[in-house]
């Protein structure tokens, strides 16, 4: 888990900061309701997860909630890994 | 008689839950509420704010009307004559039987002056953005916007089917990353405005087509806050960046510089445009733009095609009045367009500030999130040809007495932030 949450984070701060943003992203900080990450640019975010963990994650759960967090996102993406290999 | 009271359990549950919800904006501050104008479009407005209160004269700098042409004698004059000559409306579409010969004169008037192959007008741009990728591309495609597009660009990427990405704003190492990751697409699509709206900066459209000839894209651009000024003869942001005649696909406004009524229109490649015409659901669906403002428009392009006085004359404003608030030690977002962004980060500290600019007799308005990213409250003032030395003078003037008011002058963002917080 902690793994993942590194990889989200570490895509997050290179796909979304500009260069000087000062923001910390922790695994709890508020990504889209705090304005970090705006629900049309989280596309970008959904298909690097999906390709990367070779997932498919559906429209109806790559919600703006669910993907409000780093914490968030990797357990949406742990549940459906493990739904997969079940 | 009026209507009896809804008493029904279900509406009134309804009606709570807005109530609710308004409530909650209106205690954030958040809630819009519209301005009364007692006048015509103009440099000196007459304006009743709050609602109720007598209206006031004061300087107007926050509308688009970029060229001062919204209540020109010679394009009253013209819809005037529009509106004897064609009447008032077609009561159709475009396709059944709303189209007349000024139609199809403004499609190629337009298209002439945009420097484009063929042009579609539609009710607005909004609905030119709404209609434009669903018509077009689908999912074998990839649209990759700039990520602070406008909303309506959002919103019409949104009913297309094709994949969407978007890149870092106005980063050209990012989009190209973009353009290579989706190489496998059928159709690449850079999407951006030719200038932004909230920021009044530029896109790097020289280096945008460059990157899309090399990597075999197409590129769109939403030119309403640029079309009729920007550019040596006002054709839009694509002259000024030196790539006219070079866009793909170009969507703008009559709602803004030309004219300011509304309408809008999709511009570029005859074959995308002729696509437009049999698929875009907003032309398709919704009523022909209205006879008095076709030939009010027209009028507009005959009166830029004349001479580049007005364009020139707003340019001349922008400047000065970038000058006169960088030295006064406002925090502006530098730029060469006349959307220039006063910053005060702050949302309330923004509000505090317009609502005191009103009471100095000066109109501008606050913005903040969700309108701008959250921490980048900010003023935005737009100039026009219309504004004369004396507004100007009579703004900055004002806008010193409020700056120094709240102690922001001489202070950056830091500073600021320090003082009044995110």
């Amino acid at each position: 888990m902690d793994e993942l949450n590194r990889v989200i984070r570490e895509y997050i701060v290179k796909e979304y900061q500009e260069e000087g943003d000062d923001h910390e992203i922790l695994d709890t900080t508020p990504l889209i309701s705090g304005g970090i990450v705006d629900s049309f640019s989280m596309v970008s975010l959904k298909r690097f997860l999906e390709k990367k963990y070779a997932i498919r994650i559906p429209d109806a759960e790559a919600t703006p909630d669910a993907f409000d967090t780093v914490e968030r996102i990797a357990a949406l993406v742990t549940r459906i890994r493990g739904a997969a290999h079940a | 008689m009026g209507p009896a009271a809804v008493t029904e359990p279900h509406i009134a549950a309804v009606r709570e839950h807005y109530r609710q919800e308004l409530e909650a904006a209106r205690a954030a501050g958040l809630l819009r509420e519209e301005r009364f104008i007692h006048s015509p479009q103009a440099a000196e407005i007459e304006v009743e704010f709050p609602a109720g209160a007598a209206p006031r004269r004061v300087v107007n700098m926050c509308s688009n009307n970029y060229l001062g042409l919204s209540s020109h004698p010679e394009v009253i004059a013209a819809a005037r004559a529009g509106l004897d000559a064609r009447g008032y409306g077609l009561s159709s579409v475009r396709f059944i039987c709303g189209t007349q010969d000024i139609h199809r004169e403004l499609e190629e008037r337009l298209t002439a002056f945009l420097g484009t192959e063929a042009t579609l007008l539609f009710p607005s741009c909004m609905d030119a953005n709404a209609g434009v990728f669903e018509a077009l591309f689908g999912e074998p495609d990839v649209l990759i916007a700039d990520r602070l597009v406008h909303a309506s660009i959002v919103d019409g990427m949104r009913l297309c089917k094709a994949m969407q990405d978007t890149f870092k704003h106005s980063d050209m190492a990012h989009l190209e990353e973009k353009l290579i990751e989706h190489r496998d697409r059928r159709f690449r699509v850079v999407v951006t405005d030719g200038v932004f709206s909230m920021d009044g900066d530029l896109a790097k459209l020289d280096e945008i087509v460059a990157l899309a000839e090399r990597h075999g894209a197409l590129v769109f651009v939403d030119d309403s806050h640029a079309t009729g000024f920007m550019g040596r003869t006002g054709r839009g942001t694509h002259e000024q960046k030196g790539v006219f005649g070079k866009i793909d696909l170009i969507t703008t406004t009559l709602g803004k510089a030309l004219g300011g009524a509304s309408g809008g229109c999709v511009s570029g490649r005859a074959e995308l445009v002729a696509m437009c015409r049999q698929r875009a659901r907003p032309y398709l669906f919704s009523n022909t733009v209205p006879p008095v403002i076709v030939a009010g428009a027209l009028k507009v392009l005959e009166l830029i095609g004349r001479t580049t006085e007005r364009r020139d004359a707003l340019e001349r404003n922008t400047l000065y009045w970038r000058r006169l608030l960088t030295e006064a030690g406002f925090d502006i977002k530098p730029g060469e367009s006349p959307i220039v962004p006063v910053m005060l980060y702050n949302a309330k500290l923004a509000q505090d500030v317009a609502r005191d600019l009103f009471a100095e007799g000066i109109y501008v308005v606050g913005f903040f999130f969700p309108v701008v990213a959250k921490g980048l409250a900010r003023i935005r003032t737009q100039l026009s040809a219309a504004h004369e030395t004396r507004h100007l003078e009579c703004a900055i003037e004002a806008f010193v007495k409020v700056g120094r008011k709240y102690d922001i002058l001489g202070k950056d963002k830091k500073a600021i932030l320090e003082a009044y917080g995110a």
